[in-house]
């Protein structure tokens, strides 16, 4: 077990707690940079492409986790909000303004819009709330069918060529470029997460999950923070649902389903609620569950000659892990990490109900 | 002598046809410890939630600090100094004992979004200081052992001065402790009593506190105000307030054999707290 010496207030201010923290980051991000070589060696970037994915997908799964994760507010409408990004990415790049430019005002402004939207549905709670959102997430498609002048509705809408100062890329004539600037947007948001969970802000957001009545107590203003929260959450859902716009490069109203909302809350689900590795294993599973079926029913079929087609398999087992996760490790992939490092940290010394919630206190001054 | 810190002036809180709170009046002066006490339903954390504005009164005002405290929102009490901790203890369970103290911190935030994502020189320097005023606190209540422990492996005790230190941590000038000696034992009680003291003498804080707990009111306040069914019943020191017909009336009941059974059914439903 490592024991960190703490001698001023910024050790627990700082990013990494101890420099072997640090150490493997680095070398995480070293890895992910190094990767798409692996690919030029192959030749063949279709992995790359599916990897690609996950960064994106991982984006919006932490703007999720913000809200779901961090605030306690669950929304099962975040793909409206991608939608909403991705259509205002596409429409003013189509304005002639560059990318750079589109790409982040194309997150602030599925922010902005997303907040509008939210603020009546603020009020309520739990399971309402989600249902509020689901809603939101059922009516996507038909807004968009409905502003067809603008998104092309049914008939759909290529997406243009991300364009950096005549740097132009494209996701099937330039997959390494595009892996790139994905990777850099995941590392920026994921600092930007990082930066609100050590300030104010994300401990109210905190505060708010576990006791609205103590967090007014305490001079947190509920209705502007909860705002704040969904803001910054569909910012991140509309920059990824600009990159899957790129990553796509043709959307339809059908791109932004009920079924891509649902999935992304259960990424963070299966990744563990409130922990930023949470979205991300989220997002691992999530997007890579279907390449590895279908990888494995391709080899079942060359190797050895047996063809699986049953519809709906995908389906039906990520459905499968998510009943698993919920039944047995509630905490998430990432919580299940946490107690396997816990149990050879302390070895031989783990008890088996360490990270058991104890029931909480009777709760009776609940104003609401 | 000067204006009172707190002054409620006649405030009345209906639930429906339950009036709980009935036609209060009562100061507490800048520097005292000023307990409330009084059966259960007597209406004491009701003045309490009135306090924080989680409720209207009917009627009545409400005075802090010269300032008139029916004009704000519940979250913006805090910041004229009010802090409060609660009966069940309402922690931030799914946090460390640092971060339920910092979430203290919030009234003094001087930061907006913008520059905590950017994480600017100055959030920074904010994160400092706000640490530093909350390592005062954990040094006061002696929580150092627990610095980095999730509120929810916390024993009932360690959270109980958890709520008090968050409660101090926004640097208030009228604290209210609601049952705050409530299912601690008697080591920890007298650790409560001379908190409750230290804060008061040393910290210049005013301190509201509803308690059941006699011992513990005799010891620490100044001034007692005895409640039952929402009416004020006596006002004065703890040893007047105790020995106040009224209140004993209310406690106890009185004998039915000499007033004729009239007052046997209250003797029944209150129970002897004291």
């Amino acid at each position: 077990m490592r024991f960190v010496f703490k001698t001023s207030y910024d050790a627990d201010i700082k990013w990494f707690k101890h420099g072997a923290q640090l150490f493997w980051y680095i070398l995480l991000l070293a890895a992910l940079i190094a990767l798409p070589l692996i690919f030029v060696w192959t030749g063949n970037p279709y992995l790359l492409g599916e990897i690609t994915a996950v960064l994106i997908f991982s984006v919006s799964c932490l703007g999720l986790m913000l809200l779901t994760g961090q605030t306690g507010l669950a929304s099962l409408g975040h793909a409206a909000f991608m939608a909403m990004g991705c259509y205002a990415n596409i429409l003013l790049l189509q304005a002639g303004l560059p990318w750079l430019i589109a790409f982040p005002l194309s997150g602030l402004l599925a922010g902005f819009f997303g907040t509008m939207i939210a603020f009546p549905v603020l009020r309520l709670h739990g399971v309402y709330l989600a249902l509020a959102t689901l809603a939101m997430s059922i009516i996507t498609g038909d807004v968009i069918d409905l502003t067809e002048r603008w998104t092309g509705g049914v008939g759909g809408m290529s997406v243009p060529d991300i364009d950096i100062f005549g740097f132009v890329i494209n996701k099937y004539a330039n997959p390494y470029a595009f892996y790139y600037l994905c990777l850099v947007v995941v590392v920026l948001c994921v600092a930007a997460y990082r930066n609100l969970l050590r300030s104010p802000s994300g401990r109210s957001f905190a505060a708010i999950r576990d006791s609205e009545v103590s967090a007014q107590a305490m001079g947190v203003n509920l209705t502007r923070t909860k705002a704040t929260s969904f803001f910054l959450s569909c910012t991140a859902a509309g920059l990824a649902g600009a990159l899957f716009g790129h990553s796509a490069t043709f959307v339809t109203n059908e791109t932004f389903d009920i079924v891509m909302s649902i999935t992304l809350f259960l990424s963070i689900v299966i990744g563990g609620l409130g922990f930023i590795h949470g979205a991300f294993l989220g997002a691992i599973i999530s997007g890579l569950i279907p390449v590895l079926i279908a990888n494995g029913r391709t080899l079942l079929s060359t190797s050895m000659g047996i063809n699986i087609n049953i519809p709906g398999l995908e389906s039906a087992l990520f459905a499968g892990i998510v009943i698993a996760f919920v039944l047995f490790e509630p905490m998430g992939l990432y919580g299940r990490w946490l107690k396997i490092r816990t149990y050879f940290e302390l070895f031989p010394f783990y008890r088996k109900d360490m990270f058991r919630r104890q029931k909480s206190y009777l709760k009776t001054e609940r104003v609401q | 002598m000067s204006a009172p810190l707190l002054d409620i002036k006649n405030a009345t809180q209906r639930f429906g046809g339950v009036v709980a709170v009935n036609d209060v009046t009562m100061h507490v002066n800048e520097g005292e410890v000023f307990a409330l006490v009084g059966p259960n339903g007597a209406g004491k954390s009701t003045v309490f939630n009135l306090l924080s504005r989680f409720y209207t009164p009917a009627a009545g005002s409400i005075q802090f600090n010269g300032q008139d405290l029916l004009k704000l929102s519940s979250d913006e009490v805090p910041s004229l100094g009010i802090a409060r901790t609660f009966q069940n203890i309402e922690l931030f369970e799914q946090a460390t004992v640092l971060q339920n103290l910092l979430v203290g911190r919030h009234r003094h935030r001087k930061t907006n979004v913008l520059s905590e994502i950017f994480f600017t020189p100055s959030a920074r320097n904010q994160e400092r200081e706000h640490r530093h005023a909350v390592e005062e606190v954990i040094d006061f209540l002696d929580l150092q052992a627990y610095r980095d422990k999730m509120i929810s492996g916390l024993p009932y005790g360690v959270r109980k001065v958890v709520e008090l230190g968050r409660a101090l941590a926004t640097q208030p000038k009228l604290l209210l402790l609601d049952e705050p000696a409530s299912g601690l034992s008697v080591e920890e009680t007298q650790d409560m009593a001379f908190w409750i003291e230290d804060i008061q003498k040393q910290m210049g804080i005013t301190v509201l506190m509803v308690e059941h707990d006699m011992g513990l009111v005799s010891a620490v306040s100044n001034r007692v105000m005895a409640l039952a069914d929402g009416k004020e019943l006596a006002t004065g020191t703890p040893a007047e307030v105790q020995s106040h017909p009224a209140v004993i009336e209310a406690y106890l009941g009185t004998s039915g054999i000499q007033k004729g059974g009239k007052t046997d059914k209250k003797k029944k439903s209150k129970g002897a707290a004291a």
